[in-house]
């Protein structure tokens, strides 16, 4: 009964997904186009880069909120695939359920992640990281 | 308009399928002499009164109008009084029942279940004042404005083809499906209806048009422009505002009083005596 | 009331593939579908991989040595391309799923313009900006150093 909002909140995720994502496919793949946020020479992925990344309180929250935007977009979306399927019932309860303890793993274990690398970052020397 | 080939004979090739005899559906042919401005009804009808007396199909008005004849007619979800032989293009006509929908036998399907959708979306006028509806005392008032809103949706003549070419229905029997979503919001726009906070108690769930993805073939088949896709969307438009508690609900249309101290024109004689009963007199 | 409740006949996933009497949006629908589920399995590896870096250079460096060569360069462009067309198909499915570039309600006149005309120039310019995009990633993925 509760798909009205869980549609409605589908579509903003995708939206926001749409900013933060589009910003990090700016940052790592058209790096060579437009370099942002890019302040060591070299590849997007080297730890240079990366670790500058990780020191920033915007990026630190901003990798949270796109975690959490993309897995509740991600993950209602295939319920809605896999629910189109017509499964029973109570396959559906089962499959809800796990969509939902799963989406919750994964975002409480990408957060942490996310909260660790900064912590970590900030007690790195500035620039004497190896590159 | 390019002169398309006319051709001399056309090539039936029908599904049939006899539910008491061979359990599996097969294909037959039929060939028939082209005549003038033939439509694939007039060709199954051919085929029945000359080579299969018991070929099975829903018919009725034969001209567009009452949604009986709805098949799956060389790839796509037509009617089968609307579709000419020369639009197809070949002269080779596969005829086969709709999909999405049980075969009931030969080309005939098993409407039902879009029916129980239909339903239960409430497909008629829901309004508080009973005594109005039952005992009139004038016209609800309606803008021309207001009529456009829905007026497109009431064209829909319940053929079913748009449900055969939905992709969500095609794997979801629990999808209501745009014929009754359509219907559903024809009511909501209809500014005569107060029914909107009823439907939303289907429209909210799994009942509602949550699991439309715009794939936009319900609008591209259907034979009288109903344009169930849109009436959809804007469907969803409604549902998203209610949420956001940004819906402005207008109370259903008054029922206007008759204009008092109109002066009848001259020559203009007085209407009839009521023969209803206590109905209130004119 | 009839007994016999007929023969199944539902399309099922076929119908969500077409048949090439479709129309175009029809195959939007399914791309869309399938850059989405690509997305999504790509996503909850990249959760993995990426949450290395939270132990160190050392372990950074590692995590990324398991997800270098040409398989995976290739495989991340077509991350990208998913991406690109995901992203901005997915604008024109906001739009049209709120009601907007759909039209107005209109008396049907035959020849009928249906909401799906009415949107094709969108999907046009969507298809266009994600070609643009699906370009400049393949400059920078393979030609530009």
């Amino acid at each position: 009964m509760r798909d009205q909002r869980w549609w409605t909140w589908h579509i903003a995720a995708g939206a926001i997904i749409l900013v933060f994502l589009g910003l990090h496919m700016v940052i790592m793949h058209l790096d060579v186009i437009f370099r942002v946020f890019n302040p060591h020479p070299g590849h997007p992925i080297e730890w240079a880069n990366v670790v500058e990344r990780a020191k920033s309180g915007f990026f630190m929250v901003t990798y949270i909120v796109l975690l959490g935007a993309a897995l509740f977009h991600g993950l209602y979306g295939l319920r809605t695939i896999l629910f189109e399927l017509n499964p029973g019932a109570g396959l559906k309860k089962t499959l809800s359920l796990l969509f939902v303890v799963g989406g919750l793993a994964l975002f409480v274990f990408g957060a942490w992640a996310a909260w660790a690398s900064f912590q970590f970052a900030i007690t790195q020397p500035a620039a004497a990281a190896a590159l | 308009m390019a002169a398309t080939t006319i051709p001399t004979e056309v090539i039936f090739r029908i599904r049939r399928f006899e539910p008491l005899g061979n359990a599996e559906p097969h294909w037959e042919e039929y060939r028939l002499p082209y005549t003038a401005g033939m439509t694939v009804l007039d060709g199954l009808r051919r085929i029945k009164e000359t080579a299969s007396p018991a070929l099975a199909w829903r018919s009725s008005c034969r001209m567009g109008v009452c949604g009986s004849c709805g098949m799956f007619i060389n790839g796509r979800p037509r009617l089968a009084c609307n579709t000419q032989i020369t639009e197809l293009n070949t002269n080779l006509v596969l005829v086969a029942p709709l999909p999405n929908f049980n075969t009931v036998r030969d080309l005939v399907p098993d409407l039902m279940p879009m029916f129980d959708a239909h339903i239960a979306l409430h497909p008629h006028l829901l309004r508080d004042d009973v005594a109005e509806q039952y005992q009139p005392t004038g016209e609800f008032f309606q803008s021309s404005h207001e009529v456009e809103q829905y007026l497109q949706f009431s064209y829909c003549i319940k053929c079913g083809c748009c449900m055969a070419a939905c992709p969500t229905y095609a794997t979801d029997p629990t999808y209501s499906g745009p014929m009754p979503l359509g219907q559903g919001h024809r009511y909501n726009a209809d500014t005569r209806d107060g029914g909107f906070k009823t439907r939303k108690q289907q429209l909210a769930g799994e009942r509602g048009p949550w699991r439309c993805h715009y794939a936009g073939e319900c609008s591209r088949v259907c034979p009288k422009g109903v344009d169930p896709a849109k009436a959809i969307q804007l469907m969803k438009r409604e549902l998203v505002l209610d949420y956001l508690h940004l819906l402005k609900h207008g109370c259903p249309a008054k029922a206007m009083g008759k204009p008092t101290g109109a002066k009848r024109r001259d020559g203009i004689p007085d209407a009839p005596a009521r023969t209803i009963a206590g109905a209130p007199s004119l | 009331m009839l007994d016999y409740k007929g023969r199944p006949n539902r399309l099922g996933i076929a119908g969500w593939l077409g048949g090439g009497r479709w129309g175009a949006e029809r195959y939007l629908y399914t791309l869309h579908r399938l850059t989405g589920l690509g997305l999504l399995a790509y996503f909850l590896l990249h959760i993995f991989v990426t949450a290395a870096r939270q132990f160190g250079q050392e372990a950074w460096q590692q995590s990324m040595a398991r997800v270098t060569g040409p398989v995976f360069t290739l495989g991340e462009y077509l991350v990208f391309v998913a991406f690109a067309f995901h992203a901005i198909n997915g604008i024109r499915l906001v739009l049209i799923e709120l009601g907007f570039s759909v039209g107005r309600p209109i008396e049907p006149v035959y020849p009928y313009r249906t909401s799906v005309d009415v949107q094709r120039p969108l999907a046009v310019v969507v298809m266009l900006v994600a070609a643009v995009l699906v370009v400049l990633g393949g400059l920078d993925f393979f030609v530009l150093k």
